[in-house]
């Protein structure tokens, strides 16, 4: 088996509350995982610790075969680890346009690709492309372009959460972690943005993990569902056999709250 | 939600190379160089200080569009001031340019250790820390005999390229060395915030968390500013003392940094051009609120500040910005 991610025996504890209990699980490299369970499932905290958010009190992250667990946001992010937010994550003041090309910019910077005295347009690492073009690239394969030009913070929540997503994919991860891509959609438009969001993710390769509250979607999009509940793994398998398992039924799907 | 006012501009304004403000840059410059050789000694003099407090709040600018406002400018202004004037009184250093140089120089000196302390702090912090800092310089020029304690000293007349101006022509020379500094400085900043670091800056204040996420490192971003706004300082703080040919610890108290906030925020920072707008209103206000009232001149500075800040809240320079979308 290719992991790519392998967590180890992870512990988290906020005084009495446990956030993660022996979280052990492999994720295969260019693999679809989907994330279930309640609020305050642990789902939340696993992206956390493993993007270098919140550090386990126990246990060891392992990405490509190198220990990350101490690793800061940033430096987890350089080795090729990107995550979307809940709540989308924007620079508020600043147009469509300019959030996509401050990702650029990151990502040029980090290359060290274009000096202070370069006036030609450096190339964008990954892409192989100009800066204008790859921002233009990724408004249109996100349907942002009639949004190029407004503020973020005037923007409806389904477009903040679009861009959100096109932000992470600027730096070609090789993880990505989505954590609930579909929250404040409508129930209609889930799917075509799902559609949307994924068709784009793998047009440029990489593994996928995603929180997702509608069965139907992780139905649809995960080859693997991994359900928490109290902080523990208590299903994991193909989206078939996890989502009828009689401990998800019971804790995931049938809305029974976790503690605390 | 309000319609979109703008029409789309064309794809390549993305990422805008070729700067068109350049050109308004250096318009301006020429412009304002050509005026003011016609002045009278009294304006000319007053625009020199005013540009060279300018380039002070220029340095500003970057650190203001991160969120962050130092309130110890002075600090560096000051330092670059004594350095140039202890070059030409103990290395009898007398070149214009080479006083200039060693101003900044011993700024940025100063900046790259102090910024490895400044740039871990935010908010109130990162503007009181720098504070008490310029606030210690103060405190060791009013105790140090040496440099003349609070009386400071005098700076010998400059020479420019071993060439020593006449004393009618001395201004002039002074101004066309000023306006060149300010404008290459302008150009500099404006290419800054264009490269790929310097794009990170707005990002910054918005939302520093999500840009780590991104891969950056924020704190690097708001060193790199910190040393550039000493080195504007510096050298400010050096022409001001050739200029005027004088120097006293007053240049380090917390007033002075509180002048360059106030020019700041006078004009705004939405343009490079913005901070020699602000110095120039500012000390036209200042001299104008000194004739008419001598000992009630601070009043008409502060309620010109606060008229801009309720009618104008980024700045003088949205005018022409509201202007430009009419």
């Amino acid at each position: 088996m290719d992991l790519i991610v392998s967590a180890e025996g992870l512990n988290k504890r906020f005084g009495a509350v446990t956030a993660a209990q022996d979280v052990t699980v492999g994720i295969e490299r260019d693999s679809v995982v989907g994330l279930i369970g309640t609020n305050g499932a642990g789902k939340t905290t696993f992206i956390n610790m493993v993007t270098g958010y919140l550090k386990p009190d126990t246990g060891r992250i392992l990405f490509d075969g190198e220990d990350i667990t101490q690793l800061s946001p940033r430096e987890v992010t350089r080795r090729g680890i990107s995550r979307s937010f809940q709540i989308a994550q924007l620079y508020n003041s600043l147009t469509v346009i300019e959030n996509i090309t401050v990702a650029i910019s990151v990502v040029l910077d980090n290359a060290d690709q274009s000096g202070f005295f370069s006036f030609t347009d450096p190339i964008v690492p990954g892409f192989e492309q100009r800066p204008h073009e790859v921002a233009n690239m990724l408004l249109e394969r996100f349907q942002l372009q009639a949004y190029r030009d407004r503020r973020a913070q005037i923007l409806p929540g389904g477009v903040r959460k679009l861009l959100d997503i096109a932000l992470t994919l600027v730096a070609k991860p090789k993880v990505l972690f989505l954590d609930e891509p579909t929250s404040g959609v409508s129930a209609q438009e889930k799917f075509g943005m799902m559609n949307m969001v994924m068709g784009n993710i793998r047009s440029q390769g990489g593994t996928v993990l995603f929180v997702e509250h509608d069965m139907e979607v992780i139905n649809r999009f995960s080859d693997r569902v991994l359900a928490f509940y109290d902080g523990r793994i208590i299903a994991d398998g193909p989206p078939q056999t996890t989502l009828s398992d009689p401990d998800v039924l019971k804790y995931v799907v049938g809305g029974h709250r976790a503690k605390g | 939600m309000s319609a979109q006012k703008e029409p789309s501009r064309p794809d390549e304004s993305s990422l805008p190379r070729a700067d068109s403000s350049v050109t308004t840059v250096l318009t301006i410059a020429g412009a304002v160089l050509l005026l003011s050789l016609a002045a009278p000694q009294w304006a000319k003099f007053l625009l020199t200080i005013a540009l060279a407090k300018g380039l002070v709040v220029l340095g500003l600018l970057p650190q203001m569009r991160t969120g962050l406002v130092s309130f110890g400018q002075a600090l560096y202004y000051c330092l670059g001031a004594y350095a140039a004037g202890l070059a030409a009184k103990w290395f009898a250093v007398s070149d214009l340019i080479l006083m200039i140089f060693i101003g900044g120089s011993l700024a940025a000196v100063l900046a790259l250790v102090v910024g490895v302390l400044l740039s871990r702090y935010r908010s109130i912090f990162y503007g009181l820390l720098s504070l008490a800092l310029s606030m210690i310089l103060y405190g060791l020029l009013v105790k140090t005999e040496a440099l003349g304690s609070t009386d400071g000293f005098n700076v010998a007349p400059f020479t420019l390229f071993g060439y020593r101006p006449e004393q009618d022509s001395v201004r002039n020379v002074m101004l066309v060395v000023v306006t060149t500094i300010a404008t290459v400085s302008a150009l500099v900043i404006h290419r800054h915030l264009r490269t790929p670091l310097g794009r990170m800056t707005t990002a910054i204040r918005d939302n520093e968390i999500r840009l780590e996420y991104m891969g950056a490192s924020a704190r690097r971003v708001i060193y790199v500013n910190y040393v550039i706004g000493a080195v504007l300082a510096g050298i400010g703080g050096a022409i001001v003392a050739a200029a005027v040919g004088h120097i006293d610890p007053e240049m380090a108290y917390w007033t002075m940094s509180g002048e360059f906030v106030f020019m700041a925020i006078l004009a705004g920072t939405a343009s490079v051009l913005a901070p020699f707008l602000g110095a120039a209103i500012f000390s036209a206000i200042h001299s104008f609120a000194f004739d008419v009232s001598p000992n009630t001149w601070q009043m008409i500075l502060g309620a010109s500040l606060l008229l801009v800040i309720v009618f104008l809240p980024d700045g003088l320079w949205s005018l022409f910005r509201r202007a430009e979308r009419s």
